[in-house]
C-alpha cells in the first residue's frame, strides 16, 4: 500500500503561519541564505486584533471614554471604535482566495506577558529566514484620511505607545518606523521627542495617504528634528477609495493608489528642494513597488528642464536626487525581467534598495524574491537584502 | 520510476489531496472523470499552490451590443489558486489564464486496481 504522507489539503485562516509559508524555508536552502543578513523593512501586524487594548492607551480622558464605550455597546466596535477603517479593505484577500489576507487565525499557545502577534511575528520571520523585521501596522495606515484630525492625532499616539511596550520592548529582532501624526508639526515634533530613542524605533513614517503637501513650511522643524537626529523618514503608501469612485474592481484601486500617493510626495518633495534643504536626511518610499520609478525620473527630468525657474533650489537633475533616495523592494513587479533590470540599474539597488517582505499581506514577497535575480552579484543580493538597511537603520 | 502514492478512493470527483512523498510535494486532483497530478510549488513565487481554493472559473458575460451583463462562475473550467498570491491554475491544463506560459509542472499519474500510481 501507499505510503505516502498527507498534509493539510487546504490551507485556511486557521493554518499555521510555518505551514503557509513551509515552502519559503526550502528557498533558506536553495540559495543559501542562512549566512545572509535579511531585514525585511516592511511587513505588518494587525492592531485591530488588539483595539480594545490600544484604546485605553489613548491620551484625551473625554476621547479614551467614547472610544471604550462604542467598543463596547456596538456590536462591531471592539475592533473599530474611532477609526477610519476603509470598508473596501476586505477586498484584499481576492473573495477568499488568499487567506492570510484576511487573518492569521492560528492556535498560540498564550505565554505570560507575550502579546500574541510576536509570536505571529518570529514564525514569520523563521520560515523566511529573516534576521530583523520592521513591523507596521495594517489599517492605522489610512489614519490621514480620518475626517477628525484630532482623533487621528488621539489614535496614531495610543498606537505608538501600546505597540513600543507591548511588542517592541520584548524581542530586539522587531523594529518599527512609528508613524508621525503628520496633521499637526507639533504633535510629529513630541512623537520624534517621545520615542525616538525607545528599544526598536529605526525611523518614522508618514503615510501616505492624505492631502497635506510635504513642503508645508511649518513640516520643516520635523525634518530637521529627524536629520539631526539620524532617523530615517518613510512614506508608506495605501490605497485610497476615492480613486475607487472612478474605478470599479480593487485590482484597479490597489494597483494605482498604493503608486499615486507615494508620486504626489515625491514629487513634492523633490520640486520643493528639500533634499538640498536636509541632505542628510534619509528617505525612504515604501510599497509602491518600483515600476513607477524610471517613469517619475524620466517625466520629472523632462519637465524640470524646461520649467528650471520653478525649482530653482534644485542643483541636479530629479533623478538624481532619487538616486539618492531608498526604496523598499515590494511589490516587485518582476513580468518583464528586461525592464526590472533596467529599473534596478536606474535606481542604483546595490546601495538604495530595501527589501521588503510586507507579510501578510496578499502582494508579499519572500527573500528568494531578490536572490533569485540572475542579474544581481552576490554583493548586491547581500546588500539589498539587509546590508543596505543595516547601513541606513544603523543596525 | 513508478511509485504507488495514493489509493483511488483518496481522491473524489471534485477532490483533491497533498501528500508528500521523497523528494517532492504533489497534488492529486480528480476533475471532469481524470485525475491531474502537479507538484506544489507555484511557478510564481514557489508557494504551496496545490494548497489553495479549489474555485471555478470566474467569467464576465457581455451582450451583444458589448455592455457588460456580470460575472458569473463557470463549473466547466475548475481552478486551484494559489493561497500565497492568488495565482490561478486550470486543474485541467495547470496553466495560468491569462499567461499560458505560467504553468504547474506537471506529474504523471495512472491508476490501477484502486491504486494511484506516479513516475517519478
Amino acid at each position: 500500500m501507499p505510503n505516502s504522507e498527507f498534509r493539510e489539503p487546504h490551507i485556511t485562516i486557521h493554518s499555521d503561519t510555518r505551514e503557509i509559508l513551509a515552502n519559503a524555508r526550502r528557498d533558506i536552502d536553495r540559495y543559501g541564505l542562512r549566512d545572509y543578513f535579511i531585514v525585511d523593512v516592511d511587513s505588518h501586524h494587525v492592531e485591530l486584533d488588539s483595539w480594545d487594548e490600544i484604546l485605553t492607551y489613548i491620551e484625551d480622558p473625554v476621547l479614551r471614554r467614547s472610544g471604550l464605550s462604542m467598543a463596547e455597546m456596538w456590536p462591531n466596535a471592539k475592533r473599530l471604535a474611532l477609526s477610519n477603517h476603509p470598508p473596501g479593505l476586505t477586498f484584499q484577500d481576492v473573495g477568499g482566495r488568499i487567506p492570510h489576507q484576511a487573518q492569521l487565525a492560528e492556535h498560540v499557545d498564550p505565554v505570560p506577558g507575550e502579546h500574541r502577534d510576536l509570536t505571529l511575528v518570529r514564525r514569520a520571520m523563521d520560515s523566511m529566514g529573516i534576521s530583523l523585521q520592521i513591523v507596521f501596522p495594517q489599517p492605522m495606515l489610512e489614519v490621514g484620511l480620518h475626517p477628525n484630525p484630532d482623533v487621528e492625532n488621539q489614535l496614531i499616539t495610543a498606537y505608538n505607545r501600546w505597540f513600543t511596550e507591548r511588542i517592541l520592548a520584548h524581542e530586539a529582532r522587531v523594529k518599527s518606523m512609528l508613524a508621525l501624526p503628520f496633521n499637526s508639526p507639533e504633535a510629529c515634533l513630541r512623537t520624534i521627542r517621545e520615542f525616538g530613542e525607545k528599544p526598536g524605533v529605526v525611523g518614522f513614517l508618514v503615510t501616505s495617504q492624505r492631502q497635506a503637501p510635504v513642503f508645508r513650511n511649518d513640516y520643516m522643524p520635523v525634518y530637521r528634528e529627524l536629520e539631526e537626529r539620524g532617523l530615517p523618514l518613510g512614506f508608506h503608501a495605501g490605497p485610497d477609495y476615492s480613486v475607487g469612485k472612478q474605478m470599479n474592481r480593487f485590482v484597479s484601486v490597489h494597483a494605482m493608489s498604493f503608486v499615486t500617493c507615494n508620486m504626489v510626495h515625491l514629487t513634492n518633495w523633490i520640486i520643493n528642494g528639500l533634499p538640498e534643504r536636509f541632505p542628510r536626511l534619509k528617505v525612504i518610499w515604501i510599497e509602491s513597488g518600483l515600476a513607477w520609478l524610471p517613469f517619475m525620473m524620466q517625466r520629472l527630468d523632462h519637465e524640470y528642464l524646461m520649467r528650471q525657474s520653478e525649482a530653482p533650489l534644485l542643483k541636479k537633475l530629479p533623478s538624481e536626487y532619487m538616486r539618492e533616495m531608498y526604496y523598499t523592494s515590494q511589490p516587485m513587479e518582476a513580468s518583464n525581467m528586461k525592464l526590472l533590470e533596467a529599473t534596478l540599474e536606474a535606481i542604483n539597488a546595490g546601495t538604495q534598495l530595501l527589501y521588503a517582505s510586507d507579510w501578510p499581506h496578499w502582494d508579499f514577497d519572500v527573500p528568494g524574491r531578490i536572490a533569485g535575480l540572475p542579474f544581481l552579484s552576490e554583493q548586491e543580493k547581500r546588500n539589498i537584502l539587509g546590508e543596505n538597511a543595516r547601513r541606513v537603520f544603523r543596525l | 520510476m513508478k511509485q504507488a502514492i495514493a489509493k483511488s478512493a483518496d481522491i473524489p470527483e471534485g477532490g483533491r489531496i497533498v501528500i508528500d512523498i521523497p523528494g517532492a510535494t504533489i497534488g492529486l486532483f480528480r476533475a471532469a472523470g481524470s485525475l491531474y497530478a502537479y507538484e506544489n510549488t507555484c511557478p510564481h513565487q514557489g508557494g504551496p499552490v496545490c494548497q489553495g481554493l479549489l474555485i471555478p472559473a470566474v467569467e464576465e458575460r457581455l451582450n451583444k451590443d458589448g455592455t457588460a451583463a456580470g460575472f458569473r462562475f463557470d463549473p466547466s473550467d475548475p481552478r486551484v489558486v494559489c493561497p500565497w498570491h492568488g495565482y490561478e491554475f486550470s486543474i485541467l491544463t495547470g496553466r495560468h489564464p491569462g499567461n499560458a506560459a505560467i504553468r504547474l509542472r506537471s506529474v504523471p499519474v495512472s491508476e490501477e486496481e484502486g491504486i494511484v500510481y506516479a513516475e517519478l
